[in-house]
């Protein structure tokens, strides 16, 4: 006969059977069972944050550098309110997440207790599925089936609500082998017809291109997809969260697309005859106004796992949906056993084509500055690291720089915040990158403004030992706002200032941590190549930048993907 | 959809969040007292139709979605209406409603309540009928729809 354990326990137990090593939380009087039994084990390690949103960005990046689900453990009321915004990142960028958070108990639920919020329905616009265990029987299935619903189909962050009554309450444990709901069965393989079709198309192209986004990173697809671009010889472009899905420094990159894509990126998107999406959803960040977009006409093939990211806003001609993995694993199959072979004289001519637009040189900027140019820190960064960095970045110009100068040739090696934009994504996501990754080199790319929502996340870093390299572009502007201002809105520059910075080196070394500040271009590589000499300290260099610098090129709101200002 | 406390607002939440209007909305568990259907009607293009019926598919409490639409089907609604019955109203209402083939289910001295099926059309037609100072109050189930002949939603 089984003994019987408490509702605590029993969460605690399931997480060691999820196989989970690592969770990121804060106590609080409804998760306290849960915390008391966190204490009497060592199997899952818990890191106290100093913020619950950065348990959730930092259980995140675990996730997104790691391939497993991301865990946090979070209090009722503040507690769940502050997560709110770590879950909506996840959720926006797809990523795999189970948050367990306390509730009052049963009996208090409605009656406006202390502490208590409607968790359920606060998170529900932006989770993939929660719960609320309302008996604690039903605690294990609930956790097995939060874990798998988090991790199939199109992954998503998961929450699970515990009452403190049930986390109190006994029962038997079993945690069950599998689950099977008849509400949710997930396609993985791409319809064999549909497949067919697309690789038809594919070889009567004249002006192909490959489209690739997040869906290759979350379906492990990249070897997949660099196999076949090369096979066919098209060139291949990658969005925001697709980055390091095709190598970056592979010739047929095209480099990123989008408001702040690549020049040569956007006209072959524009141009192409026959588009192959990759797990990609054409945001409006990618192909900026639709219409525009149709002036061309063009074929498109859409992979894509979730049914409604495809014909959601360009309607496509050859769907198929399945897992990105399994897709392109039978493309490359039927593309081995094919006798016809891609237009070669037609490539050719596009190939020229790209040729040319590649020599617009659209990332060019001044070399020869006396003033630190943001794109010089993050091209020194990827010279010093040899390209093999993680790189966590906030949300702004620095994330758009980070985006087009760091080349990524592998997955999961670029974490940001891209559906969402949340600021304050950036440094505590590394610190979950590097639990994940102990002995990788984590960098933290951030702006003044980004790196101060989630500043206090320096003193878990101190905590746990966590030598992440924070490079903080300042240029005492929140810059993608002054640069809209500049553009759009008559160089009125409201509020983007920002007055009043702390000193950023005392900052770092009130907490423990090295502080540099790097006023002359000429000082960018030494400072940097002594920060990651301190292998095991945190540094935090702060760089001061021009203040004036724009990123190009730039597809304004409402206009389209060949309509870019160029710099 | 399952029939489990919060599928509902997961429903309605999704209308509201992506901006699709709901015109009506009925639910029921079933014959399977673990699922509950859901008739629910919204006016779209073709497009906007197919964006909602993936996103509710999307809702893993949802275990299935069928237009309706996209076959013969049958709708009915269900109305309860109070209408001032004075003199030789009263006469006039009793004759309208036996023309729709409603029943009277309540009668005083002033009143009547009168209960009628159909399709959403018909009952604006009754409504339409009557003079309007006459109707006191007027409660409506919205559409429920069912497949014609051998078209069957089953899980």
């Amino acid at each position: 006969m089984n003994v019987e354990l408490t509702g605590a326990e029993i969460a605690i137990r399931c997480l060691q059977e999820e196989g989970v090593q690592c969770i990121f939380g804060y106590p609080g009087g409804a998760v306290l069972f849960i915390y008391d039994e966190l204490f009497k084990q060592d199997k899952v390690r818990h890191i106290l944050v100093r913020h619950e949103q950065a348990a959730i960005h930092a259980a995140d990046g675990y996730a997104r550098s790691s391939k497993n689900v991301g865990v946090a453990l979070v209090t009722s009321g503040p507690g769940v309110t502050n997560a709110v915004t770590g879950i909506a990142t996840a959720y926006m960028d797809s990523i795999p997440l189970v948050i367990i958070s306390g509730q009052v108990p049963t009996a208090a639920i409605g009656l406006d207790a202390f502490q208590e919020v409607d968790t359920v329905g606060i998170t529900r616009p932006c989770v993939k599925h929660n719960f609320l265990v309302k008996d604690v029987s039903e605690l294990a299935m609930t956790m097995k089936k939060a874990f798998y619903i988090a991790s199939t189909g199109r992954p998503g962050p998961v929450l699970v609500d515990i009452p403190k009554d049930v986390s109190q309450q006994l029962t038997q444990f079993v945690y069950p082998d599998k689950v099977t709901m008849r509400s949710y069965n997930p396609v993985t393989k791409g319809h064999s017809r549909q497949i067919k079709k697309a690789l038809e198309l594919i070889l009567s192209a004249k002006r192909p291109m490959i489209y690739a986004g997040g869906g290759v990173i979350l379906s492990n697809a990249a070897e997949q997809l660099t196999e076949l671009t090369r096979a066919l010889n098209f060139p291949c472009t990658n969005t925001l969260m697709g980055l390091g899905g095709f190598p970056a420094t592979d010739k047929q990159s095209l480099g990123m697309l989008g408001m702040h894509g690549t020049y040569e990126a956007n006209m072959a998107m524009q141009y192409c005859d026959v588009l192959i999406a990759v797990g990609a959803r054409f945001d409006d960040r990618v192909i900026g106004n639709p219409k525009h977009f149709f002036n061309e006409n063009r074929k498109i093939i859409h992979i894509d796992i979730d049914p409604s990211s495809i014909s959601k806003r360009v309607r496509v001609d050859v769907p198929i949906v399945g897992d990105v993995l399994d897709v392109l694993k039978e493309l490359l199959k039927l593309l081995k056993a094919e006798k016809k072979k891609p237009d070669s004289a037609a490539l050719k001519e596009w190939w020229k084509q790209i040729d040319q637009w590649r020599e617009r040189d659209c990332l060019k900027f001044d070399r020869t500055s006396k003033i630190i140019k943001p794109q010089k820190v993050i091209e020194t960064l990827y010279e010093i690291t040899k390209g093999d960095a993680f790189i966590t970045s906030d949300v702004g110009q620095h994330q758009m720089w980070a985006a087009q100068f760091y080349k990524f040739d592998k997955p999961r090696r670029w974490i940001n915040s891209g559906g969402l934009g949340t600021m304050g994504f950036g440094m505590p996501a590394a610190m979950g990158v590097q639990l994940a990754n102990p002995k990788a080199k984590v960098a933290c790319i951030t702006g003044e403004a980004s790196i101060q929502m989630c500043i206090q996340e320096l003193s878990t870093c101190k905590q746990y030992h966590l030598p992440l390299k924070i490079v903080n572009l300042n240029n005492r502007y929140m810059g993608m706002v002054r640069q809209w201002q500049e553009f759009f809105h008559g160089n009125r520059y409201a509020e983007s200032y920002m007055n009043a910075l702390p000193d950023f080196v005392k900052l770092a070394e009130s907490y423990g941590h090295v502080g540099m500040k790097i006023e002359k271009p000429e000082d960018v590589e030494g400072a940097l190549k002594e920060a990651f000499k301190l292998k095991d300290q945190l540094v935090f260099l702060d760089f001061i930048t021009d203040q004036t610098e724009n990123v190009f090129p730039m597809v304004p709101g409402g206009k389209g993907l060949s309509e870019m200002i160029l710099v | 959809m399952e029939n489990e406390s919060g599928a509902l607002s997961r429903v309605a939440g999704l209308f509201s969040a992506r901006g699709y209007n709901i015109e009506s909305l009925t639910v029921a568990p079933t014959e399977d007292p673990t699922l509950s259907r859901m008739t629910l009607v919204t006016i779209g293009s073709d497009e906007v139709v197919e964006q909602v019926t993936k996103q509710l598919n999307k809702l893993i409490e949802v275990v299935k979605v069928i237009d309706l639409n996209e076959g013969n089907h049958i709708e009915r609604e269900l109305m309860l209406v109070k209408v001032r019955a004075i003199g030789a109203e009263r006469d006039e209402i009793m004759r309208l409603t036996e023309i729709f083939r409603g029943s009277i289910i309540d009668v005083t001295t002033k009143s009547y309540t009168i209960e009628l099926t159909g399709t959403s059309c018909k009952l604006d037609a009754f409504l339409k009928a009557i003079e309007p100072s006459a109707v006191l109050e007027t409660v409506r189930t919205g559409a429920c729809g069912i497949g014609r002949g051998e078209w069957v939603l089953r899980v």
